[in-house]
């Protein structure tokens, strides 16, 4: 299961991207995904798949990883894109059935579509593939930190975040475990209709359940016991360091911004 | 000396309907530097009492006075500073996503500066020989190690007293070994007073004191020997016997005289090729 989901995955690595500080690759990731809803014409959009290529490309990985990673929505994209080729009126009309027709706006929009799923999916697979999920759910502890005047709970949001990471492989070991010893007892998972496999489901689901309520006993009694109050007064062991390329990449997407404002019509 | 942990009367109940409560009338003294061991079986209330010297239960009567400090609202966080402890389960108790963010955890809720942090999280983790995996995750991790690693965070925060809430009974021989060596070598080197309750004979062996429960009442005390040579009373409270005692008794059922007294397993070796000799 954990082995074809490149989703949320992350590779090791030491490339100029990997070392980037991570709130940098946050911002920079969602930055990117906003503007290219302002590419419209041909020309912006090649410049943004080159200014892509160049990213995965400094990053080291195998390019398979990120068409892995397009892999799994594949369908999703096929079908927006078919809708818009075959629904969109306006410009010449190249053929015409019923409701349906293939028209020259069509065509273009259903292409552009297309490339924008791709690149976005190609950014954050990029930004998942190349920064630890610990880094990341730093970065958006200190990207959220602006809020807590506004009562947003931003220790509480972040300590659960690292938590839920933390325990995402032990989980999987577990389900591994009441699956098979599901199995050893003669509980078919994944044969069958719809309603029987999901009636097969109830005796990994309920035992996983409660087994998480008791770790969330344990867990929360062994915190009390080493002083944990809550946010207040915690000093912080991990932090991250702003350097100079993590500002010049900040800048390369300011450089990014205008040059497409540019040559967009 | 005076006493580093004093219980008067203790009782607790986990639901007020109880009609047994989980510890009944528990006095009990411990002095610094001591190693005391606390057994019983199943549903004794020895967890119960270790979680209400810390405050994590609150008792339904008696008193708790854990160094200078009473068990109160107030008095609660300096108690648990005073008090580490390491409970049964390495998997649940873990917090960090790495080993060094676990051994830091307790000492950010202390606020320690972070430079402090750097340094004890080093030594302490040198203390339990797991230097060396620092930045792992606890997934990448053995039972023993995660043990380990539970009581470097422990020691990182510089308690007088360890707790070990029956810590090695999750764990394999060889884990369970470690363990006790690590806990051994540093109540030597900090001068801890060390609490364990636990199921393994061999445990409690290495304990000053012996406290046996049952039913949520304390009805023995005494050294690991004295206790020891109650024999196959001990299997009647629901608990093992050490090896030393086992081999004896099959011994005196083949028609062997054997020693009255308690032996460690050195002790038997000795009376064995002694009585030997003699023949």
């Amino acid at each position: 299961m954990m082995n074809k989901l490149i989703l949320g995955r992350y590779l090791p690595g030491d490339s100029l991207i990997h070392r980037l500080d991570p709130r940098a690759k946050l911002v920079a990731s969602f930055y990117f995904i906003a503007i290219i809803f302002l590419a419209n014409n041909l020309w912006s959009y090649l410049f943004l798949g080159a200014f892509t290529l160049f990213c995965l490309w400094l990053s080291k990985i195998d390019f398979g990883f990120f068409l892995r990673g397009v892999k799994p929505l594949i369908w999703l994209i096929l079908f927006t894109v078919a809708l818009q080729i075959f629904f969109t009126s306006g410009g010449d009309v190249y053929w015409k059935w019923s409701v349906f027709q293939l028209t020259e706006f069509g065509l273009k929009n259903g292409i552009f579509i297309f490339c924008r799923f791709v690149l976005i999916i190609f950014m954050s697979t990029l930004l998942t593939l190349t920064t630890p999920p610990l880094a990341l759910s730093d970065a958006i502890e200190y990207l959220l930190r602006p809020l807590k005047p506004l009562k947003v709970p931003v220790h509480e949001i972040s300590l659960m975040l690292s938590i839920a990471l933390r325990f995402v492989p032990t989980l999987m070991d577990e389900t591994e475990k009441i699956m098979n010893a599901q199995r050893a007892r003669g509980v078919d998972f994944g044969e069958g209709n719809l309603i029987q496999k999901m009636k097969a489901v109830i005796p990994l689901l309920i035992p996983l359940f409660v087994s998480s309520f008791n770790r969330a006993d344990d867990l929360a009694t062994a915190m009390e016991a080493r002083g944990y109050q809550g946010g207040d007064g915690r000093t912080k062991y991990r932090i991250l360091h702003w350097s100079k390329k993590d500002t010049i990449v900040i800048l390369t997407f300011a450089v990014l911004t205008a040059v497409l404002m540019y040559i967009r019509n | 000396m005076n006493p580093i942990i004093e219980l008067n009367n203790l009782t607790f109940r986990y639901h007020k309907t109880d009609e047994r409560p989980a510890l009944n009338d528990v006095s009990l003294k411990i002095y610094p530097g001591e190693w005391v061991a606390i057994i019983g079986h199943n549903g004794s209330g020895k967890s119960t009492l270790a979680k209400t010297i810390n405050g994590l239960l609150a008792p339904e009567a008696g008193s708790v006075q854990v160094g200078d400090y009473a068990l109160n609202e107030e008095n609660l966080w300096s108690i648990r500073h005073m008090v580490g402890m390491v409970f049964q389960n390495p998997d649940n108790q873990f917090v960090g996503a790495t080993v060094e963010d676990d051994v830091a955890f307790g000492m950010e809720n202390q606020g320690i500066p972070r430079e402090d942090m750097v340094t004890r999280v080093e030594e302490a983790l040198k203390q339990v020989r797991m230097n060396e995996f620092a930045t792992r995750e606890p997934a990448r991790l053995s039972g023993g190690q995660k043990q380990r690693v539970a009581i470097a965070g422990i020691v990182a925060l510089r308690p007088g007293i360890i707790i070990l809430d029956e810590a090695t009974s999750m764990l394999d021989p060889e884990g369970r070994e470690e363990v006790i060596a690590t806990i051994k070598k540093i109540k030597e080197d900090n001068d801890l007073t060390v609490l364990s309750i636990t199921h393994d004979i061999d445990e409690a062996a290495n304990a000053n004191r012996v406290l046996v429960m049952r039913q949520g009442e304390l009805i023995d005390e005494g050294t690991p020997e004295k206790i020891f040579s109650a024999g196959p009373k001990l299997v009647e409270l629901g608990l093992d016997l050490p090896f030393p005692e086992k081999l004896k008794y099959s011994l005196s059922e083949k028609g062997i005289d054997v020693p009255e007294t308690y032996l460690t397993e050195e002790g038997m070796v000795d009376w064995l090729w002694t009585s030997v000799l003699k023949k």
